[in-house]
C-alpha cells in the first residue's frame, strides 16, 4: 500500500513546498486590519499575500478560481463585518456569492479549508493575524493543489496548448 | 450566393459527441444541395465512408475548411484533431462541445478510474463477473489489439490543436451553420480566433419582459411553468442568458426553457459559470445568513447548473485530486487486505 | 507590442523594511519584470530627495508608470500621487506595493519576506501596466458641520467652528447639553467646580447664532458622503412650547409625579415634567411620557394649569429635519462601567458601595445631599475605601487603562477628607499621574492626613455580619499581606466604557470600531480625530477614555478636521467609479438593483444600463456580478486584477 501519491505526501515529499495564499481584502475594514497587524508587529506566515480591493463585493467569484487556477493554495475574502461596510450593503452580496460558491468549490474538489470568508475590522490586526495563520496551517496540512496546467499535466500529461481558462479578463 | 470560381474541400468530423451537430448541418434543409454543388466532401463520417488513411494521403493544408465537432476524450479523437489540423487551411470549432467541451466535460468531474468502475463495475445493468476493463493494447493469439486511451480529462479542440473559428451552439442553429458556410464560400471570414456569433448576451435579443430582478426562491424547471412573456430569472429560474453569447436564435426562451449556456460566454465574462452564479446569488434579497441559505441552497448542483457547456473552458477544468491516485490507493488497499 | 515603460521604486524606510528585506534581491528582481526600464531602491522615498528620483525619472526617462514598493498606500498614496502628477504623471498610473505593514513587520524571516516582497511587486507592476489614466472630479461642499453629542467634546468643536464663522448644528439626545461633564463636581488637578468652567460654553452655544442646537433629538439616518452627507435627525416632542416657555419652572414644581433622575445617577428624584439639572441648556422642561399620569391615564394636566405662559403642548409630535452637511463630528461620549457585572465589588447588593458618578453627585453641592457626603442612613462615614480600575485593566472586563480613574480617585480622597473626618483608603494597582500638574496634585494629596494609599487591587466587598460595615480585601503588595479594612463607603472608581448603542452609532456613521470597542480613529497617532469614512470625525471618550483637557482639545481638532472641509468649499470625488461599455451591455438588469446608492440606472432608449459617477462610490459590487463583464470597476477591473493575481502566485 502506497500513499505516494496523495497530495499529503506530495507536500511531505515536495522539498521546500511553501503554500500560497492569496488574500482578497477590502480597503476599508480588513485591508486596515492587516496594516494595523503590522504597524502593531504582529507575525504571521509569509505565505498569504494581498491584492487590494475596494469592497469584498468587488471579488468576482472568477478572481478566488482565478488564483486557484495560478496555482494559490489558499484563498482568503476578507470584509468588514456585516452591518460596518463602507459601502452598506457590499459584504453582504459577498456573503451570498459565498453561499453558493463554497458548494460549487466543493465540487471542483477545492477543500473546504483552502476558501475562507472573514469579516475583519480595521481594529482587528490581532484577528487578521490569527486567520492569517490559521489559513496558512490548515493549507500546509491540506497539501499543495497545484495550478490547473499543473493538475491537467498530472491527469493526462498530454501537451496542451493553452491550460485554459477561457482567458477573458 | 456568388459562382465559386473552384470546387471547396469540405471535412466534417465528429470526436466526443452526440451527432447532433452533424445533424445540425443536415438542418441547412434544401442548401445542403448547394453545399454539395459548392464543396466536395473528403471526410464525414456520420455520412459517407471514409478511411482515415484515405484521410491521411491528402496532402497537407488540402482541405479548405474542418468543421470539427465533439470534445476530445481520447487518444483516437486527438490523433484525428491532429491530423486534420494538419490537412486544413481553416479549423473551425463547431458545436458546444468542440468550443468548451460540451456536456461530455461534465465527465471532468471524474476521472478515468471512477468512470470506469461506474461504467464496468457498478451500475445496475452492468454484468461483468471477470471486472473487464478496456485495455489500450490486448495480446491475444491472432496479433495485438490497440484501443485508443481514454484521458482522464475531457478537453476543448483548441487544447490540442489550433483552431481557426468557432462556431458554438448545442448544436449550432442551421441560420448560424449557413452563415459561416457562406462566409467561408465568400472568404469573407472574420480574423481569426474569432467567433461566428453575437458579441453581447443572449438577453439583448431575448424579447421577456425584464423589470425588478429580484429573486426571493429559486425554482427548477419541472416545478412549475413559468409565464412565457416574463424573465426566467425574475421568476427564480436560472437562466445562463445574461452571460451567454447571443446567436442562437433563443431556441430555449421560446420554448419557455431557460437558457443553458451553450454559446458559452461572452467575450467579455470572466468565465461562464463563476460569473453566472456571482449574478444569480446577489440577485437574493435579506441579509440574514441562515435565511439566505435557504433561499440559495435552491440552487441545486451549482457545477452541473453553471458549467453545463463550459467546463473544459473553465479556470479550474477537471476535479481536483481527480487523477486516479486516491482510487488506486483504494484498491490497494483493498488488495492488501 | 511593447508594453508601457513602468519604474520600480524601492524604499528601504530606513531599516522599518530594509532590515527585512533584502533591498538589492528586490530591485534586481523588479528590474529583470518585463516593461521595467528603470528600478531604483533609496533610504526614504518618501522624502523629498525619493520624490525626486522619481520625478526626474519621469522627466528624463518617459516613464509610463510607477511602482512604490514602500508602507500602506493608506500612508503615503497622496504622497506619490502627488509626485508623479507634479512630474506630468496622471497620478492614477501609480501603484504601490506594501512591502512593510503587509511584509517586513509582519514576517519573522528574511528571506521570506523578500520573497513575498518579490510577489508584492510583481503584482504591482501586472497591475501598472493596465492602468489607465484618470482626472479627480470635484463637488461643492455643504458648509454646515453637524455634531452629534453635547458634551464637553461636542460643546467644544461646536463652539470652535461657530466662531470661524461657519453655521453648526447640535444635536443631543438628552434634555439638555452638558454630558457626563455636567455631573461632575470639582475636577483635577486645579479643584475648580465643573458647572463653573463648563456652565458658561453651554450658555454660549445656546446664544451663538451660528449654532442650532437640537437636544432631545436623534440622529436617524445618515446618507451621502464627505461634503454632502444628508442627516435626518429626530427631534423628540418635548411636550412644550419651546418658544413659548421661560423656563420658570413652576410646572416642575407642581408635578405630581416622582422617578429616580438618571442625571442624579439614581441617588435623587425629579418629576414627569422636568429639567436634568438646574443649570440645563436649554432651560426649558420635557416630559416624560412614560410617567406622566397625563399620558398614562388621560388625566392630570396640573402642569398646563400652572403654568404662566400657556407652554404645554400635550399633543406635540416628534418633528423630523432633513438637512445637508458639510461634515460630522461624533462625540457621543462614554458610559461608566457596570459594577454590579461583577459580584466581588458588592455594587447593588449592598447600599454604601458606589460609583465615580455616584460620587461626584454626592459631593456635588447641586446634588442630592447638597454636597454632603453621606451614607444611605444619612450618617456621615467614618471610613471610605477607593478602588481603582474597576473594569479596566482587567482581562476579565476591559484590558485598557480608563486612564482617568487614578486622577479621580486621588481627587475623591481629598474630597472625602474636605467634607468628612473619615479615614480614606485608596486602593490602586499602579498610580498613573499623566497629565500636566497630575503628579503634583497626587503629592499634596499624598500628604494630606488619613489619606492611605495601597498598593493593591481592591479584590472583594464583603460586609462584616457582626458590626455590618463593609470589608474591603485587598493584597498590599507593598507589605506583602492580605489585609481586610473596615469601611462605611465603598466608591468604585469603574471604568470609562463605549456607550450600549456604539455599535448601532458606529454603523449609522459608517464608522469602525477598535477591538476595546470605542470608535476607531485613521490612525492611532497622526489621524486621531479622522475616520475611515471621509468627513466624518470622532473627539472625545467615544474615541478612548480621555480627561477633560484631552477631551477638549481632540473637540478642538476635530473642529479644525471639520474647519478643513467646510472652507475648503469644494471635495474631490474619487474618478474611480464603475462604468458600463455599451458595446457588450445586453440590458439584462442584474446590476440595478444592486448598487445601494441607486447609481444604476437603465437607459430605455439605449436598452443598456448607465452608471450616474456622481453617486457612485466605486465599490465595484456591480462589476462582480455583470455577468457579461459589461460593467467595469475603473481603477480596479477585471483586467488588472487578473493581472495582480499572476502576480502574487509567480513568486
Amino acid at each position: 500500500m502506497t500513499q505516494a501519491g496523495s497530495p499529503k505526501s506530495q507536500a511531505a515529499a515536495g522539498e521546500g513546498w511553501e503554500p500560497k495564499v492569496v488574500a482578497f481584502l477590502c480597503n476599508w475594514c480588513s485591508y486596515t486590519g492587516a496594516d494595523l497587524a503590522g504597524i502593531s508587529r504582529l507575525k504571521y506566515p509569509a505565505n498569504l499575500r494581498i491584492i487590494r480591493v475596494m469592497c469584498s463585493g468587488r471579488v468576482s467569484p472568477a478572481f478566488v478560481l482565478k488564483a486557484f487556477h495560478e496555482g494559490a493554495d489558499g484563498v482568503l475574502v476578507g470584509g468588514c463585518h456585516p452591518g460596518d461596510c463602507h459601502y452598506l450593503e457590499g459584504n453582504y452580496k459577498t456573503l451570498k456569492r459565498k453561499l453558493v460558491f463554497e458548494r460549487l468549490l466543493e465540487q471542483f474538489g477545492i477543500e473546504p479549508g483552502r476558501f475562507r470568508l472573514e469579516w475583519i475590522s480595521g481594529g482587528e490586526g490581532d484577528k487578521f493575524a490569527r486567520v492569517a495563520e490559521e489559513l496558512v496551517k490548515t493549507v500546509r496540512e491540506l497539501g499543495p493543489l497545484g495550478s490547473t496546467a499543473e493538475r491537467l499535466g498530472r491527469a493526462d500529461g498530454l501537451a496542451l496548448r493553452a491550460e485554459g481558462g477561457g482567458g477573458n479578463a | 450566393m456568388p459562382e465559386a470560381k473552384k470546387k471547396l474541400k469540405l471535412a466534417l468530423y465528429w470526436a466526443a459527441s452526440c451527432g447532433g451537430c452533424d445533424i445540425a448541418v443536415l438542418d441547412i434543409d434544401e442548401k445542403i444541395l448547394t453545399v454539395a454543388e459548392l464543396a466536395d466532401i473528403v471526410l464525414w463520417p456520420v455520412a459517407l465512408d471514409f478511411k482515415y488513411k484515405d484521410v491521411e494521403a491528402l496532402a497537407d493544408q488540402s482541405v479548405d475548411v474542418c468543421l470539427f465537432n465533439g470534445a476530445v476524450r481520447n487518444s483516437e479523437q486527438r490523433e484525428l484533431a491532429e491530423l486534420l489540423r494538419q490537412k486544413s487551411k481553416v479549423m473551425v470549432a463547431f458545436g458546444a462541445c468542440a468550443c468548451f467541451g460540451g456536456i461530455p466535460a461534465l465527465a471532468n468531474q471524474f476521472d478515468r478510474e471512477s468512470i470506469f468502475r461506474r461504467v464496468y463495475d457498478t451500475t445496475p445493468s452492468t454484468d461483468n463477473p471477470g471486472r473487464v476493463r478496456p485495455q489500450t493494447k490486448l495480446s491475444v493469439p491472432q496479433g495485438d489489439l490497440h484501443l485508443p486511451e481514454f484521458y482522464n480529462a475531457v478537453y476543448k479542440l483548441d487544447d490540442v490543436v489550433e483552431v481557426d473559428y468557432y462556431i458554438p451552439g448545442c448544436p449550432p442553429p442551421p441560420e448560424l451553420v449557413w452563415e459561416a458556410i457562406t462566409a467561408i464560400v465568400e472568404g469573407k471570414l472574420p480574423p481569426k480566433g474569432s467567433t461566428l456569433a453575437g458579441e453581447r448576451s443572449l438577453c439583448h435579443t431575448c424579447k421577456r419582459k425584464k423589470e425588478d430582478k429580484k429573486v426571493t426562491a429559486f425554482h427548477r424547471v419541472h416545478e412549475f411553468v413559468p409565464d412565457p412573456e416574463k424573465c426566467l430569472l425574475e421568476q427564480g429560474i436560472i437562466c445562463s442568458g445574461p452571460v451567454t453569447r447571443e446567436g442562437c436564435g433563443e431556441r430555449c426562451l421560446n420554448a419557455n426553457m431557460p437558457c443553458r449556456g451553450c454559446f458559452g460566454p461572452t467575450p467579455e465574462a470572466l468565465e461562464h459559470g463563476a460569473s453566472m452564479l456571482s449574478a444569480a446569488a446577489t440577485l437574493v434579497e435579506g441579509k440574514e445568513e441562515a435565511e439566505l441559505a435557504e433561499v440559495l441552497d435552491g440552487i441545486v448542483d451549482p457545477l452541473g447548473t453553471f458549467y453545463r457547456f463550459t467546463l473544459a473552458d473553465s479556470l479550474l477544468r477537471i476535479r481536483n485530486k481527480s487523477l486516479g491516485l486516491e482510487e488506486k490507493a483504494e484498491e490497494g488497499e483493498e488488495a492488501a487486505s | 507590442m511593447p508594453g508601457p515603460k513602468i519604474g520600480v521604486y524601492v524604499c528601504h524606510c530606513g531599516s522599518n523594511i530594509a532590515g527585512k528585506v533584502d533591498m538589492d534581491a528586490l530591485r534586481e528582481f523588479a528590474a529583470e519584470l518585463p516593461d521595467v526600464v528603470v528600478s531604483r531602491d533609496y533610504k526614504y522615498m518618501c522624502s523629498d530627495p525619493g520624490q525626486d528620483l522619481i520625478k526626474a525619472d519621469i522627466k528624463e526617462k518617459g516613464l509610463e508608470r510607477v511602482v512604490v514598493a514602500s508602507c500602506s498606500p493608506r500612508m503615503h498614496e497622496p504622497t506619490f500621487k502627488r509626485a508623479c502628477q507634479d512630474a506630468g504623471l496622471n497620478p492614477y498610473l501609480m501603484e504601490m506595493a506594501n512591502i512593510r505593514e503587509q511584509c517586513s513587520w509582519v514576517t519573522e524571516d528574511g528571506e521570506a519576506a523578500t520573497q513575498k516582497a518579490k510577489a508584492l511587486v510583481h503584482s504591482a507592476v501586472n497591475k501598472a501596466r493596465h492602468l489607465e489614466p484618470l482626472e479627480d472630479k470635484t463637488v461643492p461642499v455643504d458648509p454646515k458641520t453637524l455634531i452629534v453629542g453635547g458634551g464637553i467634546a461636542g460643546i467644544e468643536a461646536a463652539l470652535k467652528i461657530a466662531e470661524a464663522g461657519k453655521e453648526v448644528y447640535l444635536v443631543e439626545r438628552e434634555p439638555s447639553i452638558g454630558g457626563n461633564m455636567a455631573k461632575l463636581d470639582k475636577t483635577f488637578p486645579t479643584l475648580d467646580c465643573a458647572a463653573c468652567i463648563l456652565t458658561p460654553k453651554m450658555v454660549s452655544v445656546a446664544q451663538h447664532p451660528n449654532i442650532t442646537l437640537l437636544t432631545y433629538s436623534e440622529v436617524e439616518k445618515v446618507e451621502g458622503y464627505i461634503g454632502n452627507f444628508e442627516v435626518t435627525i429626530r427631534k423628540r416632542a418635548r411636550s412644550i412650547d419651546e418658544k413659548l416657555c421661560n423656563g420658570c419652572g413652576t410646572c416642575q414644581e407642581k408635578c405630581p409625579i416622582k422617578v429616580p433622575n438618571e442625571f442624579e445617577e439614581g441617588l435623587g428624584m425629579r418629576k414627569a415634567i422636568y429639567t436634568p439639572f438646574p443649570q440645563a441648556v436649554p432651560n426649558k422642561p420635557v416630559i416624560d411620557r412614560e410617567n406622566c399620569t397625563y399620558y398614562k391615564t388621560g388625566k392630570c394636566k396640573i402642569c398646563e394649569r400652572v403654568c404662566p405662559p400657556k407652554a404645554i403642548r400635550f399633543d406635540q409630535e416628534d418633528e423630523i429635519i432633513t438637512e445637508k452637511f458639510g461634515a460630522i463630528i461624533v462625540a457621543t461620549g462614554y458610559q461608566l462601567f457596570d459594577p454590579s457585572v461583577g459580584p466581588q465589588w458588592g455594587y447593588g447588593r449592598y447600599d454604601n458601595v458606589i460609583h465615580g458618578l455616584q460620587f461626584e453627585r454626592l459631593s456635588n453641592a447641586s446634588g442630592p445631599t447638597g454636597g454632603k457626603i453621606l451614607l444611605k442612613d444619612g450618617s456621615e462615614p467614618e471610613a471610605v475605601a477607593i478602588l481603582h480600575c474597576v473594569g479596566s485593566r482587567d482581562t476579565n472586563y476591559a484590558e485598557y487603562c480608563s486612564r482617568i480613574c487614578c486622577m479621580t480617585s486621588v481627587k475623591f480622597a481629598h474630597l472625602v477628607r474636605e467634607k468628612t473626618n473619615a479615614k480614606v483608603y485608596d486602593l490602586y494597582m499602579d498610580m498613573r499621574t499623566f497629565g500636566k500638574q497630575y503628579e503634583e496634585f497626587y503629592n499634596r494629596v499624598v500628604a494630606e492626613r488619613d489619606i492611605y494609599f495601597i498598593r493593591g487591587k481592591g479584590a472583594e466587598v464583603m460586609q462584616d455580619p457582626e458590626t455590618g460595615k463593609l470589608l474591603v480585601r485587598v493584597e498590599d503588595t507593598l507589605l506583602g499581606v492580605f489585609r481586610e479594612i473596615p469601611v462605611d463607603m465603598v466608591i468604585l472608581n469603574a471604568a470609562i466604557c463605549p456607550r450600549p448603542d456604539a455599535q448601532e452609532v458606529a454603523q449609522k456613521f459608517g464608522i469602525q470600531r477598535s477591538a476595546d470597542g470605542f470608535f476607531l480613529e485613521y490612525h492611532l497617532k497622526l489621524e486621531p480625530m479622522k475616520t475611515a469614512n471621509d468627513g466624518v470625525f470622532i473627539a472625545g471618550t467615544c474615541q478612548s477614555p480621555k480627561d477633560i483637557p484631552d477631551t477638549v482639545g481632540q473637540g478642538a481638532g476635530a473642529a479644525a478636521e471639520a474647519l478643513k472641509v467646510v472652507f475648503a468649499g469644494q471635495v474631490t470625488v474619487t474618478p474611480t467609479t464603475a462604468e458600463v461599455r455599451d458595446t457588450l451591455c445586453s440590458g439584462c438588469r442584474i446590476c440595478i438593483p444592486l448598487c445601494p446608492y441607486n447609481a444604476i440606472t437603465f437607459d430605455e432608449a439605449k436598452g443598456v444600463a448607465q452608471v450616474n459617477e456622481a453617486l457612485c462610490k466605486g465599490c465595484g459590487t456591480c462589476a462582480a456580478s455583470c455577468p457579461s463583464g459589461a460593467l467595469r470597476a475603473k481603477h480596479f477591473d477585471n483586467r488588472q486584477l487578473y493581472a495582480q493575481i499572476e502576480g502574487v502566485c509567480a513568486e
